[in-house]
């Protein structure tokens, strides 16, 4: 245990940011679209078709060795910039202790990108709360289903323009309970 | 021990219970019925958010939810009560109407928090707007989540509902 433990520290070498979204500018120079900086996070800003290339890439490259997705999510920018979604991976080395922050550009009219569950199998509910709330649609996902919201739900929340209190027409199965409320009324003790 | 009824008679004890020394009590069904019930009141055992951690306060040792005769009990069968402790979002909404009506007569509902009086801070889609909406809740709980206390209050407020009762017991109320 020892032995492995001190190999390990050996080849363990720290990347910034900048140094590892360079890397991935030289080896995918067609899809990086910007490269950002925040308080010594860095994020690098993809077009979506090659996405599991890149994630492939920076999962195995020894050097970089991104073995932990920590998070998938969306974001909706309507109205503060084109395209509309993105959905950001946020990846974290274990070997090396360093990260980055992919973030992959999805469009409106076609909000479909690739499952990255071959290289990580952890993406799986994370997609699919992805799906769940934007309706983004995830390509090659094995089960993807709603995670969070009943099967019949309408309409994907997290999106701006879902309104906050919810549609006007209610959930069926909530309807349900109430009618059966309604119905079931006569027998309350009333005193 | 013989006891000259001449002498002693009844005593009235409080309004509409007579004791006639030294063993006999004389009252009202609705009096022992009501008395029993309120002294053993059996919530089932049922969490949805943070409420429930408070709930699981009172019910240890600290503030001992057993002084008032309140046992958690894990089946509704076997309850009396539902504390709707926390957040019903509209998924959760058809499992605890099922709950309580697994609760067998009579039985009784505290919401508990401001998300189960009247959906707290969230407004939102997924979120039931109270639970009084779809379940006959006899004492409301504020606060977020409530002290100990205030749950031990809401309970014995519940214990005042339950003496004023008339009939409960009876097959033809």
């Amino acid at each position: 245990m020892a032995i492995v433990m001190a190999k390990l520290s050996e080849s363990a070498i720290k990347k910034d940011p900048a140094q590892i979204a360079e890397k991935i500018k030289e080896k995918f120079p067609e899809d990086v679209v910007e490269i950002t900086n925040f308080r010594d996070q860095g994020s690098v800003i993809v077009k979506k078709d090659r996405i599991v290339n890149i994630c492939r890439y920076l999962h195995d490259e020894a050097d970089l060795r991104f073995d932990l997705l920590k998070d998938l999510c969306g974001v909706d920018y309507k109205g503060k910039k084109e395209p509309r979604f993105e959905v950001v991976y946020t990846l974290y080395s274990i070997r090396h202790r360093h990260m980055i922050r992919l973030r992959a550009q999805v469009h409106e009219n076609d909000p479909k990108i690739n499952s990255v569950t071959p290289v990580w199998i952890g993406a799986d509910w994370h997609e699919r709360e992805c799906f769940d709330m934007f309706g983004i649609i995830f390509s090659g996902h094995p089960d993807l289903r709603r995670i969070l919201l009943p099967e019949d739900w309408e309409g994907y929340p997290l999106r701006k323009d879902y309104p906050l209190a919810g549609p006007e027409k209610e959930w069926q199965g909530f309807v349900e309970v109430l009618e059966k409320a309604k119905e079931l009324k006569e027998f309350d003790w009333e005193g | 021990m013989v006891i000259d009824t001449s002498t002693v008679g009844l005593v009235e004890v409080e309004e509409g219970t007579k004791i006639l020394p030294p063993n006999v009590i004389i009252t009202t069904i609705d009096k022992v019925a009501n008395w029993s019930r309120l002294s053993s009141i059996w919530p089932v055992t049922f969490g949805l958010a943070c409420c429930a951690i408070e709930m699981m306060a009172v019910g240890a040792a600290h503030y001992d939810f057993d002084r008032f005769g309140v046992i958690f009990r894990a089946s509704p069968r076997q309850a009396d009560c539902m504390i709707v402790a926390g957040t019903v979002t509209k998924k959760m909404a058809p499992v605890v109407r099922r709950v309580y009506d697994q609760i067998p007569e009579p039985r009784y509902v505290i919401a508990m928090g401001s998300c189960a009086c009247t959906g707290g801070i969230f407004r939102t889609y997924n979120t039931v707007q109270g639970c009084d909406t779809f379940l006959p809740v006899d004492v409301y709980v504020p606060g977020c989540p409530p002290r100990p206390e205030t749950l031990l209050e809401a309970v014995m407020k519940l214990q005042e509902k339950m003496r004023k009762e008339t009939a409960r017991w009876s097959p033809w109320r």
